[in-house]
């Protein structure tokens, strides 16, 4: 099969990603913000990212496919323990469990694999 | 003020993902203008990390497409939820549908904590000096990663893939306690690697829809209990 063109791809990406930003707006201001519908929006949208989130660390599709499942939730947990050590630091907490992630790879550590 | 915040951990949490994402960029083979121009027209990572591999495994053009589709669904209730805060019963305007092209998680999570602190005629303007920070740093961070490529050694580069995840998931667990959100967020995240072991394609929109669904009623039920028990 030819491959398609990287513009094209681009292009077709960027359409289907402004769509639902586009009908995000539309909706919006339709909908009352101390509604039980903006209630419920609201829910689909944290289950959302929390699903994608922990989807993209358990069962990655990317390139963290090459990484150990077992070495990302030990990084994970390094990351919770940091940021609960340093009152709720996110950057810090973060870059604790890419750096865990990032020496235990290159150390060729496998847990569950 | 939003630019300001945009230079501090966000900006660097941004920067770091997106040589991550310069990186994979040079690895698929899709080029580094066609990831510059994603990182300015799509700008939402997830889209954009699935749309490069895709490509870079040769996948059609619906394909890619389609994955990229549903990837980013979040965005619709995203902005949906953010932007009657800002707008303050006033009607939507063009700058409303400027500002959502800058609304991705980041900038979606720092707003959102920021919000008690600003007066409505100021959060518009936060937004969009977060956003716009945020975006312009995504370029440079898309095309130093495409330049570091070759000579970061690999685990670093998966580490960087790893941040974006990473941070995410510290954002909502510091937001897990919060009645809104955490149940919301609790089960969205048995969900959705669950329902991706069912179906790749559908297994995300079909987490936001369940796990919201399932969040919203027992948040009302137990609301009600509460008011009936006085």
């Amino acid at each position: 099969m030819a491959e398609p063109s990287p513009w094209l791809t681009v292009l077709v990406a960027a359409l289907a990603t402004y769509s639902w930003r586009v009908l995000g707006v539309m909706v919006a201001g339709r909908i009352d913000p101390d509604g039980p519908l903006f209630e419920w929006v609201g829910a689909v949208a944290y289950a959302l990212l929390a699903g994608l989130t922990v989807r993209m660390i358990v069962l990655p599709i990317s390139a963290l496919q090459d990484t150990d499942l077992g070495c990302r939730l030990i990084a994970i947990a390094a990351a919770v323990a940091t940021h609960r050590l340093t009152r709720g630091n996110v950057a810090i907490g973060a870059t604790a469990g890419v750096l865990v992630l990032t020496i235990l790879t290159a150390a060729g550590v496998r847990v569950t694999s | 003020m939003g630019a300001r915040e945009g230079c501090g951990a966000p900006g660097l949490v941004i920067a770091g993902s997106f040589i991550g994402f310069g990186s994979l960029v040079h690895g698929s083979g899709i080029g580094l203008m066609a990831g510059l121009v994603s990182s300015a027209t799509t700008w939402a990572l997830p889209g954009q990390i699935a749309m490069v591999e895709l490509y870079g495994i040769g996948a059609s053009l619906l394909v890619s497409g389609v994955a990229v589709w549903l990837t980013n669904a979040r965005l619709m209730p995203m902005v949906i939820t953010l932007l009657p805060l800002l707008a303050d019963g006033r009607s939507i305007g063009w700058r409303h549908y400027l500002v959502a092209h800058v609304i991705a998680l980041t900038s979606w999570a720092v707003t959102l904590r920021r919000l008690p602190e600003l007066s409505v005629e100021k959060r518009l303007a936060f937004l969009s000096g977060l956003g716009v920070t945020l975006w312009v740093i995504s370029f440079v961070a898309t095309a130093a990663g495409f330049w570091l490529a070759g000579s970061l050694p690999r685990p670093v580069t998966l580490g960087l893939v790893f941040l974006n995840p990473c941070y995410f998931l510290l954002l909502f667990v510091a937001d897990l306690s919060r009645r809104a959100s955490g149940l919301a967020l609790a089960v969205g995240g048995v969900l959705g690697p669950t329902l991706h072991l069912i179906d790749p394609d559908w297994g995300l929109l079909a987490t936001g829809l369940a796990g919201g669904t399932i969040a919203f009623i027992i948040n009302r039920l137990s609301h009600r209990i509460e008011i009936s028990r006085g």
